[in-house]
């Protein structure tokens, strides 16, 4: 089980993102528990400077703009 | 939801180079097509050929495609440079970076890098959580709007060299000026307090080659979303600059935008500032503004107060922002533009 963050204010594209997420991880069969944080402490707090930001198991992998799908499942597996 | 492309994502059937070497060939193409084509269309108008209106029909029918296809090529280019900065890359840049170095660095990359307004909050959140120093941020905020990439590359090409590095230069003055002013000034303690306390953890992501061909598209994402979003601007513009070149007459503006009515400038930021539109929208009508015989400065002061001081921005700043420094940021933005205002009707005689 990944516990995997998406970082935005939500604007379109965090949601975007946060989908992408769970569909990456259905396709190659990760369990995924993804969680949205939009308080804008929390997003700095992170290191996140451009949204949307991603964090799988405490660890930041991607800021700013939609992430790739080949990306996404690099990051899951 | 649109649907998510199926990883991996299938290899273009040209590689990279092919595809640009093509798409800049159709685009030189189109552009030495514009004139004859233009030409051929307009003289359809059933008009009188000294009438105000054929003068206005025929460089709006010229104009639109010629405007539509620069942009094009503009937000190509900004978009593949745009593929070798990021926030978070500029961030730790500048972190370590103190009073006028970082002031001129900020400024110099508030330029290329990438951010919407959407994402204004978190970036400077992101920034003095850094501890990059708040007159340095300033100078990288002020940039951002100041100096609009498309708006320079437009300039540019539709109004000349000299112009368009004017309007670099002195865009990139006043954000480094401004910017240290406000460092100087010490004003942390007007960021709201829990702006103040904020700490951000030290990240490192994962450095991530981008490949030439993913460069190339991401020039033509911009264009899509880019040219998609702002071509009615675009549009407009062009018409109110048709407007003006046919029924304006010659000279009119040189008396009320010209270099001896001083009031001029600090009128134009007045009408300029509430006005929201598009930097790329706003270029057909300095185009057609200078040639009337209005001011260089004074048309540049128009065309930077309406694009680099937004009430919509200011609004979402506020949430970080308070009141007092607000002012300060467009109270200095808006004394560089009348600096850059009257600068130029000095300068260019």
């Amino acid at each position: 089980m990944k516990h995997v963050k998406v970082f935005g204010p939500g604007c379109a594209r965090c949601q975007q993102t946060a989908d992408m997420v769970k569909a990456e991880a259905a396709k190659i069969g990760v369990e995924v528990e993804v969680e949205k944080v939009t308080d804008y402490a929390e997003i700095a707090k992170a290191g996140v400077a451009s949204t949307p930001g991603v964090m799988i198991d405490g660890k930041l992998v991607h800021a700013g703009g939609l992430p790739k799908p080949a990306d996404i499942q690099s990051w899951l597996k | 939801m649109s649907e998510i492309s199926s990883s991996p994502a299938p290899r273009p059937a040209f590689p990279w180079g092919l595809r640009t070497a093509l798409g800049l060939a159709v685009w030189i193409g189109a552009y030495a097509a514009l004139e004859p084509v233009s030409r051929w269309l307009v003289s359809f108008l059933p008009l009188a050929h000294d009438g105000a209106l054929y003068a206005a029909a025929a460089f709006f029918i010229y104009e639109v495609p010629k405007v539509l296809l620069l942009l094009t090529i503009v937000v190509f280019g900004i978009g593949v440079i745009r593929t070798f900065f990021s926030v978070e890359r500029t961030r730790a840049f500048l972190a370590g970076k103190n009073e006028f170095a970082g002031n001129v660095g900020a400024a110099s990359l508030g330029i290329v890098t990438p951010f919407c307004s959407c994402s204004a909050v978190p970036m400077f959140l992101g920034f003095v959580s850094a501890g990059v120093p708040l007159g340095v941020t300033f100078s990288f905020l002020i940039a951002s709007p100041m100096i609009n990439e498309v708006a320079l590359g437009l300039l540019f090409a539709l109004v000349g060299w000299k112009v368009a590095a004017t309007y670099l230069i002195f865009g990139l003055s006043v954000a480094i000026v401004a910017g240290w002013i406000i460092g100087r000034m010490h004003l942390e303690s007007w960021l709201e307090p829990w702006v103040q306390t904020l700490r951000a953890a030290p990240v490192e992501l994962p450095d991530r080659k981008i490949t030439a061909s993913e460069r190339v598209d991401a020039g033509l994402e911009a264009v899509k979303d880019i040219v998609g979003k702002v071509w009615l601007w675009v549009v407009a513009g062009i018409a109110v600059g048709a407007f003006i070149h046919g029924y304006v007459p010659n000279g009119v503006l040189a008396a009320i935008m010209g270099r001896e009515a001083w009031w001029s400038v600090p009128a134009a930021v007045v009408i300029g500032v509430p006005m929201y539109s598009n930097a790329a929208g706003i270029i057909p009508v300095v185009e057609a503004l200078l040639e009337k015989g209005a001011a260089l400065g004074t048309v540049l002061a128009f065309m930077m107060s309406v694009t680099a001081l937004s009430l919509p921005e200011m609004i979402i700043l506020r949430k970080v922002l308070s009141l007092r420094l607000i002012a300060v940021f467009a109270g200095t933005v808006a004394a560089g533009v009348l600096a850059v205002g009257y600068l130029f009707n000095v300068l260019f005689l």
